[in-house]
């Protein structure tokens, strides 16, 4: 859980990154160029296959997880629970991973899947930006395309709050797990932890928003 | 039957030397064909227990708990001493062995004692290389301090759980042994009797407490380390299950008892707050050394007190009696345990005393704070405050703790020679279990120190001399007559329980016997008083086997009628006991007798005519005991009289 | 104090033994002493069931003074009850309200079965310290408790771990019943002591596996052993022991 979380949490920095480049004020050009790169470069796209392989990873171990832990408590406590022994967030990762999983698939399916095997889509012909010798995809106007409606929006600010409620433990978890959460790090660990399920999943929640107003 | 001691010949220095490199021994291929029975996983039965099977020995352990870690060994707070002298103030074995024998107000036996005192350095030693976390000071070395007032430092501490961490170490070297297959552990088991063969222990029958079975189990030897019987009066700081009935069934199989009536009563523990009441905390004797210990000088203001008319702030300085103080000016609020518990019950019955039953003193910490700080005393006591909080709800920032003495440890126990052998050959007492080298009274932090001293360092060596001779024996069949029958009689007991179906729970009956117990044989005892208390105790026995309820039934987990077995015994241990006070009409130690007091009240000790140990003889069900006497001789220690005037 | 005595609803757990089913029981209990722990309070229900001729209710207890960790009870959702750092006969009948509903439950761990109503199994906890909970030394062989000079530091942490009292409330109130709390706190003393370093891969490699084998879910750090155990026994010891246990299955040496 740990390890995979844990480059899952790498690459959501990379993805960022890559999509703030839809703020960047220049009609798309600046994403487009990304996306280009990153749909042909060799490296990116084993990252990419690495990417995938990790997110199956991470849900089938916690398939296994969730299992192993229901057996160790056969009977359940009938009485009712006050809950305040940990966090909501960290004795439900498994509802939220699932709500995250469910996002996945919308977000894939709109944009992932539409770049690799959509017909008819929009593209940018050779000259429009500097040095541009050929035609590629305008992924910039596609992404704009679906920020553009309200309930598309949505999905996508409330699945970063659930993404945020996940990191949120997910984070200094990963951490404890491979035993570096302990002594002078804890603190630290978990300082760091807080800052980017916060600031990650706002600045991911952000694009869509600013699009959508800018749409508007 | 005339006792013998076994001690052996030559100066008190070199006899445990000279024995050990005499005793006879067992060879390693002989020792795996001998079983010993180990009841009880305390200090002594754990380390006994690891350390005969770490000598090849086969042994079975049994405790009642259901893990051999939560033995009440567990509980003790202060510390283990041990002749170290790491702190270069003048420590040596003879000083820890004279503190001792002075300490328990010369009623113990001079070689045992001599060699416990010999043995405590190799305690800390194996402790340490358990894995034990002593405190330890800047440098990386291990801490001691001052205790229970002696001059020097030698009790070693694990902050205040220092039997938790004891016992652990002990646990995790029966763990090991346990691991490897050389003991056989039997948790949520009690011993119920031991089975005699051609005079000789050869075993017991104990009792599977989750299904109510009988089970039978041979030995070479049987060891009894089930801990004392402070539970015979009801409220105490012992664990609710601390026992007397393995060595109670012990004394009926022939094993003398030795000084039933030697309790020791510690003056700072809780007070009872209600009916309810099921057992009594300690708090630390530590919190003498910075509170001052008082009750108001007028009863009328005593009375408001226990009304909640008036608090205790509500008294002018002059309207206070700092009655340790007053009455020991030298030694003050530090005065020993005895002489504190007996000064405190003595203002509550003129009717000083202060919480809403009259049976509480304070113990203020108000003069401390003022000189020191508030922060200064919580460094020192702040674990020991809350702790007082959350049981009573009380801040003793502000207010003054309240205190009473409790029940809290049992000098006596099953006579023991050198060897801590019983008057039953193969059957040996260790720890609480056996009377001991505490005599009338037990230093603090030397509980410890005695259990591990008997189960790593003592038992281990002495046993050999008995197994010696058991090579030849082989196997002992549990199918035997003496098997069939000890389980039958047992079983028979356990009918007759619940046949009686009368109306009084066990437990009913327990706290009864313990207030007659800490009426007539507690703080101070006389001969009317302890006379009276032998015939309420054999009316409660009458009234107990014709009306005693129980429900549920033997052959499943019953805890009523586990509680019934042991309140029968400590019907019968609380007479013995009384019997025991009546004898001795002297005071020593924990033992006051009304009769034997100085002008000024204080006890007065009658080696003319008490120096010796009581060994007292079953003669069956309803006749009486026979004392049998071991006149100790003190050929290093001279008799001297206490005083902490 | 502003009220002295209590009436209570209690919901206990009764089962009669481990193959049975179980089920709660409701009794009405008067006048109970704010003053009286937790389990006088039991005590005065067991004393009025044998009154009316029904069995009592077995719990597990002993020292009553939260040192032995023999008491248990999942007391209102919580293990033993909702008073921080508390074992449950420290626990007072001042924390609750008059006509308060009680539930009490036992431990819920499968390798923790119910013996008998809120009496559990907790030999588990035993094997697993059986596994390699302890430094191999025969009585005797010990050298000198000085020898090996500890640095305080160590020395009072390896002690805030060895504080544990085995009582099992980290595996209850775990929502996944681990016993990763447990467990860590034994491995963290031995390996922070000198002479825990012997058997250190060892220890950790054979205690969890034992762990494991006896049906304990995984930790997912959720933190809740770490809020309920009575002796406030540190999560970081977790950490410790996943750092020790990777370190010995993919150290050298093994």
């Amino acid at each position: 859980m740990a390890l995979t979380g844990l480059f899952l949490i790498l690459f959501l920095v990379i993805h960022l990154i890559g999509n703030l480049q839809l703020l960047a004020g220049d009609g798309g050009e600046a994403f487009n160029r990304y996306s280009y790169f990153m749909a042909n470069n060799g490296l990116i796209q084993l990252v990419s296959k690495l990417n995938f392989t990790f997110i199956v990873l991470h849900v089938i171990y916690s398939i296994w997880l969730a299992r192993t832990n229901a057996a160790a408590r056969p009977i359940p406590y009938g009485g009712k629970a006050k809950s305040v022994q940990a966090t909501w967030n960290s004795r439900n990762m498994g509802i939220l991973g699932t709500l995250i999983l469910l996002f996945l698939i919308v977000h894939l399916k709109s944009f992932w899947f539409e770049f690799k095997f959509g017909t008819g889509l929009p593209m940018i012909e050779a000259g429009t930006y500097d040095g541009l010798n050929f035609a590629i995809l305008d992924a910039y106007t596609v992404v704009a395309t679906a920020y553009s409606t309200l309930p598309y929006m949505l999905i996508y600010v409330v699945g970063m709050l659930v993404l945020s409620f996940h990191l949120y433990h997910g984070f200094q978890s990963a951490f404890q797990t491979l035993g570096l959460g302990f002594s002078s790090y804890k603190k630290l660990i978990e300082v760091i932890g807080v800052v980017y399920a916060i600031i990650v999943p706002l600045l991911f929640a952000i694009i869509p928003v600013a699009m959508y107003l800018q749409q508007a | 039957m005339k006792l013998d001691s076994k001690i052996p010949a030559g100066p008190i220095t070199d006899k445990w030397t000279k024995f050990k490199s005499t005793v006879r021994l067992v060879s390693p291929a002989n020792k795996r064909k001998l079983d010993i029975i180990v009841v009880g996983t305390g200090l002594a039965g754990a380390s006994a227990a690891a350390s005969l099977a770490e000598l090849g020995y086969k042994v079975k352990a049994f405790c009642f708990q259901d893990s051999p870690r939560r033995a009440h060994s567990i509980a003790a707070q202060g510390g283990i001493n041990a002749a170290k002298n790491y702190q270069n103030d003048g420590d040596s074995t003879y000083r820890l062995f004279y503190d001792t024998v002075k300490g328990g107000d010369y009623r113990a036996r001079e070689a045992n004692v001599y060699r416990l005192a010999e043995v405590s350095a190799s305690i800390i030693d194996q402790c340490v290389a358990q894995g034990v976390p002593f405190a330890r000071d800047y440098g990386g070395l291990l801490d001691n301090r001052s205790f229970g007032g002696t001059q020097v430092s030698r009790t070693f501490y694990a902050r205040g759980q220092t039997g938790q961490q004891l016992l652990l170490g002990a646990y995790s070297a029966l763990n090991r042994q346990i691991e490897k297959g050389q003991v056989e552990m039997l948790s949520r088991h009690e011993m119920v009797e031991v089975v005699m063969i051609d005079g000789k222990a050869r075993g017991i029958i104990a009792r599977n407490l989750i299904t109510g079975e009988l089970e039978r189990h041979s030995a070479h030897a049987v060891v009894i380390a089930s801990g004392g019987y402070g539970n015979v009066f009801y409220l105490s700081t012992n664990a609710m299950g601390s026992n007397v009935t393995a060595a109670w069934k012990a004394h009926k199989q022939g094993a003398y008892f030795g000084n039933p009536c030697f309790t020791q009563i510690h003056p700072t523990c809780l007070p009872q707050s209600g009916e309810y009441q099921s057992k009594l905390t300690l708090m630390s004797e530590s919190l003498r050394n910075d509170g001052r210990v008082w009750v108001p000088k007028h009863k009328a203001d005593a009375e408001a007190i226990q009304q909640g008319k008036k608090v205790a702030s509500d008294l002018p300085e002059e309207a206070r009696d700092y009655f340790l103080e007053r009455k020991y000016p030298a030694f003050g609020n530090l005065v020993p345990r005895d002489v504190a518990s007996r000064a405190s019950k003595d203002v509550c019955d003129e009717g000083r005393g202060v919480a809403p039953t009259g049976l509480a003193v304070f113990l203020d910490f108000r003069d401390s704070i003022n000189r020191l700080g508030q922060d200064v005393i919580s460094a020192r006591y702040g674990n020991l405050f809350e702790m007082y909080e959350k049981i009573t709800g009380d801040n003793p920032y502000k207010t003054p703790m309240k205190i009473y003495p409790a029940v809290h440890y049992t000098m006596g126990g099953l006579w023991v020679d050198y060897n801590l052998m019983t008057t039953v050959p193969g059957l040996y007492a260790i720890g609480e279990a056996n009377f001991s080298e505490h005599g009338a009274n037990r230093l603090g932090a030397s509980a410890l120190m005695q259990g591990l001293a008997d189960g790593y360092f003592v038992l281990p060596y002495t046993i050999g001399d008995y197994l010696a001779d058991e090579i030849a024996t082989g196997k002992i069949d549990t199918n035997q007559e003496a098997f069939v029958a000890a389980e039958k009689a047992v079983a028979d007991r356990y009918k007759q329980f619940m046949s009686i179906g009368g109306k009084q729970s066990p437990e009913s009956f327990h706290r009864r016997l313990g207030k007659i117990m800490w009426e007539y044989c507690g703080m101070a005892r006389s001969e009317e008083g302890l006379t009276k208390a032998i015939g309420l105790i054999q009316d409660l026995r009458k009234e107990f086997w014709s009306d005693l309820r129980l429900s549920g039934s033997i052959d499943e987990f019953n805890p009523e009628l586990d509680k019934a077995m042991r309140v029968a015994d400590f019907i019968e241990l609380g007479e013995l006991m009384v019997r025991d006070a009546l004898n001795r009409n002297e005071s020593c130690g924990g033992h006051f007798r009304l009769e034997s007091q100085t002008e000024e009240g204080e006890a007065k000790r009658d080696d003319e005519n008490y120096a010796y140990v009581s060994a007292w003889e079953y003669k069956g069900e309803n006749a009486e005991p026979v004392l049998h006497k071991e006149n100790l001789e003190f050929e290093v220690v001279k008799l001297t009289q206490r005083s902490y005037k | 104090m502003s009220k002295e005595s209590l009436n209570l609803t209690l919901k206990v757990w009764r089962q009669k033994g481990s193959k049975d089913k179980g089920k709660f029981e409701t009794y009405k209990l008067k006048e109970v002493s704010t003053h009286a722990s937790f389990l006088e309070m039991m005590d005065v229900l067991n004393e009025q069931l044998i009154t009316d001729n029904k069995e009592p209710v077995a719990f597990d207890h002993d020292c009553r003074e939260g040192i032995c960790g023999m008491c248990s009870m999942y007391i209102n959702g919580r293990a033993h009850g909702p008073q921080r750092g508390t074992t449950t006969c420290q626990l007072h009948m001042r924390h609750f309200e008059d006509g308060e509903t009680i539930t009490i439950e036992p431990w819920r761990a499968k390798p923790f079965p119910v013996l008998k109503d809120l009496v559990v199994d907790r030999s588990a906890f035993d094997e697993i310290q059986r596994a390699g909970g302890y430094v191999s030394i025969n009585t005797g062989n010990a050298p000198d408790g000085n020898a090996v000079p500890i640095a305080k530091k160590d020395a009072d942490e390896a002690f805030n771990a060895a504080a544990c009292i085995g009582c099992g409330a980290c595996v209850a109130a775990c929502k996944n019943a681990s016993a990763m709390l447990f467990v860590s706190a034994k491995v963290s003393q031995f390996a922070l002591l000198p002479q825990g370093q012997p058997e250190r891969k060892e220890r950790v490699g054979k205690m969890v596996a034992k762990m494991d084998e006896l049906g304990f879910g995984n930790c997912t750090n959720t933190g809740a052993c770490e809020a309920e155990c009575p002796k406030g026994i540190s999560i970081s010891n977790i950490a410790r022991m996943n750092r020790e246990y990777l370190g010995a299955m993919l150290g050298p040496g093994n």
